[in-house]
């Protein structure tokens, strides 16, 4: 069932109509065999890319679509609704783009923006490490100053898009000083010293490639540096709060995408003289799963909102992405009850939702730190 | 270079498509219209000889209010600018008149060099029009083409039958239709969305075009369908189980049916 969506324009409902047309024709097909082989679809993310869909949410004078959040996330649920690997990956792409976009120099977004915004370009966040997941300030990743470049060292992990991506924003340390002695730069995927672990055996998403990135001795002139030095944990946190509505979007899809199945399944479906969703167990089952996604779009269009307006939304962001991505587990955790036997058997796709879902509760914060940044507004309201 | 692509508004063809009761005609109401599929493969091929080199791009539609969505998504294809002919008195027009009121427009538009058309609309489905815009405008016309090049004035195409394909080649002004086989449409993109707000697009009546409005219309059509009669429910079809001789039982039902 499609989604009626609000959107400001007529220009954003012929935007979420094609999306909606491009991911039922090519995206939805596709996906499960992807999944299957772990194939990421770099052809399929280059068309959205050149149907204008990588560079969304920014600035036209760079080439970007200069959409509001809540049409940008509105697309990425539509998107995540026939294939979360890439809704994900738009995202991450966003996501990766958003430290220059916001905290480069005027001269440096007009060198790289256009590029890796346009489409072609692929690019990923190098936040994590092995032994700095929540607590990503503990990071040991150097970079050494030398002359009018730095010299990175150290090891990123679990990077979305790591070994196929055209550019690493990277987050390294440049001083002892905790969170004030981080910085962000910005690498091109071609740099010696750029290597890369193998693929992750992941649960779900398993079309997206998550891998080790290891930086050894890589050279990134100067002028790559995003922001100022020591400015990067505070890039790296604000580009999260837009990383986490997106990835509350694309929990959104996942959910409604579960739950259509579901429906779609309990209305034909007869047990004991009658379709199950005339069961109330079933029925009401289906209708709190229909209340758990609508309250997830909801609480990400507010954050959207906030954002549009230009007022702060850390909290907001962070409640969006913890139930957005809860109800996900919850919502596809249901489905494949209501399908039964064969909602645990591939041949049906609640069980990959299921398996996708988790994730969502993991990374850009897992669901505690999300808490954790929710309690510490609280705390704060109370000085 | 200028090259109209000629589309229409349609009901969507995955909808459950009826007749008005009262005249036969296409119920357009509550059915979503699109542009019609095939029509475009004719936009297509109109973009990709403008990507091509210097060409401009015109589409070209007759039908009530809701058909300036098939101009919409032409032009957020690509398309430079539209034309909608729209007048009451076209309701119910027959595939003479709609040929009548298309060449009276392109006459209109003037100067034109390729006049683009899908193999056949997918609600009405005759394949005429093109055939009779020709004879109007006395422009040669090549139908069914599966590939086509323009070059020094002339358009040389491949026309595929069911037995062979033609080369068949024509002095431009042209009239050419175009085969769902001929490309693969491109999707619009955001900033074709964006740009096609600014296109123009011209909307003309019968006045405009100096028609009669007694020569067109269903009154006018010189055929009449009396009556529409559903098309019986697909029965079940025939079911063969293997028990070890699922491949011979196959083969048999599809020889009783000459198809081998
Ligand atoms: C598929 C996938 C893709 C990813 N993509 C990227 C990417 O592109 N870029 C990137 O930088 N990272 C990425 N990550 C990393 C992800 O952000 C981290 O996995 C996440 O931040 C958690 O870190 P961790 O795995 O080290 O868990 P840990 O931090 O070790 O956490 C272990 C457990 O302890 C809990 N915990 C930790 N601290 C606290 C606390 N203070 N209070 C309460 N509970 C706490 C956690 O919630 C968790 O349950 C990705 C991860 C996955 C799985």
């Amino acid at each position: 069932m499609p989604v009626e969506r609000v959107v400001p324009t007529p220009e954003a409902r012929d935007l979420i109509d094609l999306v909606g047309k491009i991911a039922d024709r090519d995206l939805a097909p596709a996906a499960a065999a992807a999944e299957e082989a772990a194939r990421y679809p770099r052809e399929l993310v280059r068309m959205l890319g050149r149907t204008g869909l990588l560079g969304l949410p920014y600035d036209e004078e760079f080439g970007g679509g200069a959409q509001p959040y809540d049409v940008y996330l509105q697309v990425l649920e539509e998107l995540a609704a026939r294939w979360a690997t890439v809704a994900l990956s738009v995202s991450v792409h966003g996501l990766s783009c958003w430290p220059l976009a916001n905290y480069g120099s005027a001269e440096q977004r007009k060198r790289w923006l256009p590029d890796m915004i346009g489409g072609e370009q692929l690019g990923a966040y190098c936040l994590s490490e092995p032994h700095a997941g929540s607590d990503a300030a503990a990071m040991s990743t150097r970079a050494v100053r030398d002359g009018d470049s730095y010299v990175l060292d150290g090891t990123k992990a679990w990077i979305t898009h790591g070994g196929i991506a055209d550019f690493y924003s990277v987050f390294a340390r440049t001083s002892d000083d905790g969170a004030r002695g981080i910085s962000c730069f910005l690498v091109p995927a071609d740099a010696d010293g750029l290597t890369f672990g193998a693929a992750e055996h992941k649960m779900g998403l398993t079309a997206s490639p998550t891998t080790i990135v290891n930086l050894d001795g890589v050279r990134v002139a100067a002028e790559r540096r995003i922001g100022d030095e020591g400015a990067g944990f505070g890039i790296a946190l604000h580009a999260l709060d837009a990383g986490r509505v997106g990835v509350a979007a694309v929990a959104t899809g996942l959910a409604q995408a579960a739950l259509d199945e579901a429906a779609a399944y309990a209305r034909q479906r007869e047990q004991f003289g009658r379709p199950v969703i005339g069961h109330q167990g079933v029925g009401f089952t289906l209708a709190d799963m229909a209340a758990s996604v609508q309250a997830a779009r909801a609480l990400y269009l507010a954050a959207a909102q906030r954002r549009d307006r230009g007022l702060g939304y850390r909290q907001q962001a962070a409640v969006a992405k913890l139930v957005a991505t809860d109800n996900a587990m919850k919502v596809t955790t249901d489905a494949v009850q209501v399908l039964g036997g064969v909602g645990y058997t591939r041949d049906f796709p609640v069980e990959r939702y299921f398996r996708e879902a988790k994730v969502m509760q993991i990374f850009e914060g897992t669901n505690q730190i999300q808490r954790l940044v929710i309690a510490r507004d609280l705390e704060r309201f109370g000085e | 270079m200028k090259i109209v692509a000629l589309v229409k508004h349609v009901p969507d063809a995955t909808a459950e498509r009826t007749f008005d009761d009262a005249d036969h005609t296409t119920d357009r109401t509550g059915v979503d219209g699109l542009l019609s599929e095939l029509d475009e493969y004719a936009i297509e091929s109109a973009l990709t000889v403008a990507d091509g080199g210097d060409a401009e791009v015109v589409a070209l539609t007759m039908g009530p209010s809701g058909a300036a969505d098939a101009i919409k998504k032409a032009l957020q294809m690509g398309a430079d600018s539209g034309v909608h002919i729209s007048d009451d008195a076209l309701h119910g027009s027959d595939a003479p008149a709609t040929a009548r009121v298309l060449a009276a427009a392109l006459r209109r538009i003037g100067d034109v060099d390729l006049v683009l058309t899908g193999m056949a609309s997918t609600d009405g489905g005759m394949s005429v029009v093109p055939a009779m815009l020709a004879e109007h405008l006395d422009l040669a016309h090549v139908g069914f083409v599966g590939e086509f090049s323009v070059d020094d004035g002339t358009v040389r195409c491949r026309r595929d039958g069911d037995t062979a394909s033609e080369s068949v080649e024509a002095a431009l002004p042209a009239i050419v239709s175009v085969t769902d086989q001929i490309n693969e449409p491109r999707y619009p993109s955001f900033k074709g969305i964006m740009a096609a707000k600014k296109k123009p697009v011209e909307t003309l009546s019968l006045a405009d075009l100096d028609i009669d409005p007694s020569t067109v219309g269903l009154a006018a059509a010189t055929s009449v369908v009396d009556e529409v009669t559903k098309r019986p429910e697909r029965t079940q079809g025939e079911i063969v189980t293997d028990e070890g001789d699922g491949g011979t039982r196959l083969v048999e039902y599809l020889a009783a049916q000459k198809f081998v």
